[in-house]
């Protein structure tokens, strides 16, 4: 998935010529470190650990597509000597009577798309705070804000769940929506700071000098500079929301009402683990999701965390 | 215990490319057992008067947590029907393979269910002991069904120190041996009444034809591997040792490797660790340890074995072609005692708990310990499914073998034990246990150093 196309090696002549023309040094490092992975043992070890990394999905894949009484007798390598192909897996994953997929696809999306965008809009708000606005205690705040960023999700699962009992929101969305947020918060706040930090100061003076107030600044100055960096943690959160188990296991359960699809997969493979035919299938039809996200937005994701998390 | 999970295929791909990768979590899974059945669409039949008792509960709702799921959580949904049609009740059903570990969270939080089903009295007795004030003393009416509908060592798995919490729901029975009908026939064999038969036979099948091995067995189950073992140590050691003994060794009040324990062990290893005896159409011996539980008696329609010991439960595992039934393809007959008027039986189960006293939890509970439910559940039930309520209509069984296991479950002159394992704290029922016993088939661990080891790994407290 992830090859790196060998590409030429970098000319040491034009590397000089441009030394001439006096270029910094973060770009020096990135013209000597494109030489480095351009190098065919780089590209070489790249493809290696990409089919390697690709092989269980490959083989989930070729599972999910091979009827049961051969997935029970054989695996699925040998799917080549014998190819028998069927979709009845995937027909009764999607509209198997007892599996009810579109209702927990459903759910997962109802999920996803708050616990997304409520955590970016708090942490634009945020940022911009601290890095544009000058207040006491800023400095502390933020490093207690970038601290948070260690304390492990699991420890908080328990008191947060009693928390939501004695509000009474257990077995809402508002649970899960508001875990998530404040999972996502430390950490988005920390990227779009460093990020809104790199955007040149004398930018926000000009606008000020012109009469802007901070609105003015963070909707018609920043927002679109931001854009990249807002995508990039857009996508990361929306994977780590669609993919999240745990949260969702713990906090809503299983019942239709709210559960989505990671917990329905869970199941899928029956009682005593029996099914996983269907669970192959299943697993399947839940990556499409985050995987056709990915590969739509993955050149934001790529800059835009570059931008925001490392400093030149 | 039995979180029943394999996962040859991608396991192996995966460590073939070194990667532990996501996978081995999605590989649960066997081929083998469907739903245990499926013929799960029939509607129960019923009469509303009989639900009187229970009172009007129109818009109340029960929430109840399991860790049984789709499919067989549809025939438990089905199963309610007739309560919620008739109280105008609603049951939430939510079953989840996590069921575990995620009740004690859901206690602590105070986001209890209403009921929930507990697979294991061990758990049980944790629970009671760790949320004293969540856990509710079963009502009247359950207390009333319980001691009319199941015998005295039913009860007594459902009840913690003196109170009763929970009733029994489903029940399995691990001592059977799976055989094929038609071999004994043909090669005149007589199911065997006696420990010391069963052994005659096993030797007389060696003469008979010295290529052909009697026993096959498989204990591999993913991250569970082990557990059909220690179900064959528990059922010997009610053979040898006898139900007192077994109990006493169950509740640790003798050293698990009591030198009564080593006997029976060694007495398991006269069969599972004999050359000549084992391992039909699979290998040696220490294939027993890499063959999938639920695929090793595959031997027996094939006719590379003759004898599986296994539960109930395995009719599931048999290719959809064969027949489950006396004069059928495969069938089971009990393990036999010592002597014939011995009969002990390992048999497991799950128990209902309530964790609240609202009126309908209660009503609810009540219904579940009642014949009325174990019928509608029959009801609904293709096969693979019994109950140890004595009020159970036998004929609504729709297997011989769930016939057969009920019949032996209700029969007063069997001595029913519950599944040691899952009685035993977590850390040696779901622990050392399963795993000393695959180092005693592979690498081949001695009897005693097996036993001395699962001691040691004893919770002190």
């Amino acid at each position: 998935m992830t090859a790196i196309p060998p590409t030429t090696l970098t000319d040491p002549t034009e590397v000089d010529t441009r030394k001439v023309r006096g270029l910094t040094r973060a770009e020096q490092r990135a013209i000597a470190a494109k030489g480095r992975l351009s190098s065919p043992w780089a590209s070489g070890i790249a493809i290696v650990l990409a089919i390697l990394w690709t092989v269980p999905t490959f083989g989930l894949l070729v599972t999910s597509v091979r009827p049961r009484s051969e997935i029970r007798s054989s695996g699925w390598w040998t799917f080549l000597q014998n190819p028998a192909l069927t979709f009845e897996n995937y027909s009764e994953v999607l509209f198997g009577s007892s599996t009810s997929f579109a209702t927990f696809f459903v759910n997962s999306v109802v999920i996803t798309l708050p616990a997304v965008v409520i955590p970016i809009s708090l942490a634009l708000l945020a940022a911009y705070a601290f890095a544009w606005i000058p207040f006491r205690g800023r400095e502390l705040l933020f490093v207690a804000v970038f601290a948070l960023q260690v304390v492990p999700i699991q420890v908080t699962l328990l008191p947060l769940l009693r928390q939501y009992v004695s509000w009474g929101l257990e077995g809402s969305f508002w649970v899960v929506w508001l875990s998530h947020s404040i999972f996502a918060l430390p950490l988005a706040i920390y990227l779009l700071h460093n990020f809104m930090k790199d955007i040149p100061a004398s930018l926000v003076e000009a606008a000020r000098v012109d009469g802007a107030g901070h609105v003015t600044v963070f909707f018609r100055v920043l927002l679109p500079l931001l854009t990249p960096a807002i995508a990039s943690f857009g996508i990361f959160q929306f994977l780590w929301v669609w993919n999240d188990l745990l949260v969702a296991l713990v906090f809503v359960g299983g019942t239709t009402d709210v559960a989505p699809l990671t917990v329905r997969i869970a199941e899928l493979a029956g009682t005593r683990g029996s099914q996983w035919h269907l669970l192959s299938a299943g697993a399947f039809v839940a990556m499409v999701v985050p995987l056709v996200v990915f590969l739509a937005l993955q050149r934001y994701f790529v800059r835009g965390l570059l931008a925001g998390s490392v400093k030149g | 215990m039995k979180r029943i999970q394999r996962g040859r295929g991608l396991t192996l791909a995966a460590s073939v490319a070194g990667l532990g990768l996501v996978l081995t979590a999605c590989s649960g899974g066997d081929g083998g057992n469907a739903s245990g059945g499926g013929g799960g669409d029939a509607e129960p039949t019923f009469d509303c008067a009989d639900y009187e008792q229970y009172g009007d509960l129109e818009g109340t709702t029960v929430t109840v947590y399991t860790s049984i799921v789709d499919p067989e959580a549809e025939e438990q949904r089905a199963s309610y029907a007739p309560f919620e049609e008739c109280t105008g009740a609603t049951i939430e059903y939510e079953g989840s393979r996590e069921f575990e570990a995620q009740l004690p969270v859901r206690l602590e939080a105070g986001n209890a269910p209403d009921i929930a089903y507990i697979p294991q009295p061990g758990f049980l007795r944790s629970l009671v002991e760790d949320f004293p004030d969540a856990v509710q003393p079963a009502g009247e009416a359950v207390v009333e069904n319980a001691n009319e509908f199941y015998t005295e060592q039913w009860v007594e798995y459902g009840t913690v120190d003196g109170t009763l919490y929970a009733t029994p729901l489903g029940a399995n029975v691990k001592s059977f041996v799976w055989y094929s009908p038609s071999a004994f026939e043909e090669n005149g064999y007589e199911i065997p009444t006696t420990w010391q038969e069963l052994l005659d036979l096993t030797d007389q099948m060696v003469e008979d034809n010295p290529d052909v091995k009697p026993w096959c067995a498989g204990i591999e189950s993913g991250d569970a591997t082990g557990w059909p073992a220690t179900d064959w140590l528990e059922d010997v050691v009610l053979r040898t040792a006898g139900p007192d003994v077994y109990d006493q060794w169950v509740n640790h009040e003798i050293p698990f490797d009591d030198p009564q324990i080593v006997a029976a062990l060694e007495e398991v290893g006269g069969i599972l660790k004999n050359e000549d005896y084992v391992n039909g159409g699979l290998g040696d011996v220490a294939s027993i340890a890499s063959a999938p539980w639920n695929e090793s008696g595959n031997g027996i329609p094939d006719g590379t074995c003759h004898l599986h010991r296994a539960a109930n439960f395995y009719q599931a595992n048999w290719d959809e072609g064969l027949e489950v039934a006396e004069d059928g393809d495969v069938y089971a007959f009990y393990l036999p005692g010592a002597s014939e008027d011995d009969k002990p039986l390992l048999g497991g189960g799950e128990f209902v708990t309530a964790f609240s006293d609202r009126e309908e939890v209660q009503a609810f509970h009540a219904y579940l310990s009642s014949p009325q439910w174990a019928n509608a559940k029959a009801e609904v039930t293709g096969q693979g499914w019994i109950s140890a309520n004595n009020g159970l209509d036998r004929d609504l069984l729709q297997s011989s073998i769930d016939q057969l296991s009920f019949d032996l479950l209700t029969d007063e002159s069997y001595t029913f034990r519950f599944d040691g394992s899952d009685q035993m704290p977590g850390a040696v029922g779901t622990g050392s246990f399963w795993r000393e016993m695959v180092s005693w088939i592979s690498p081949g661990q001695d009897s005693e150093t097996t036993l001395s080891n699962i001691e040691a790994s004893w919770p002190s407290s």
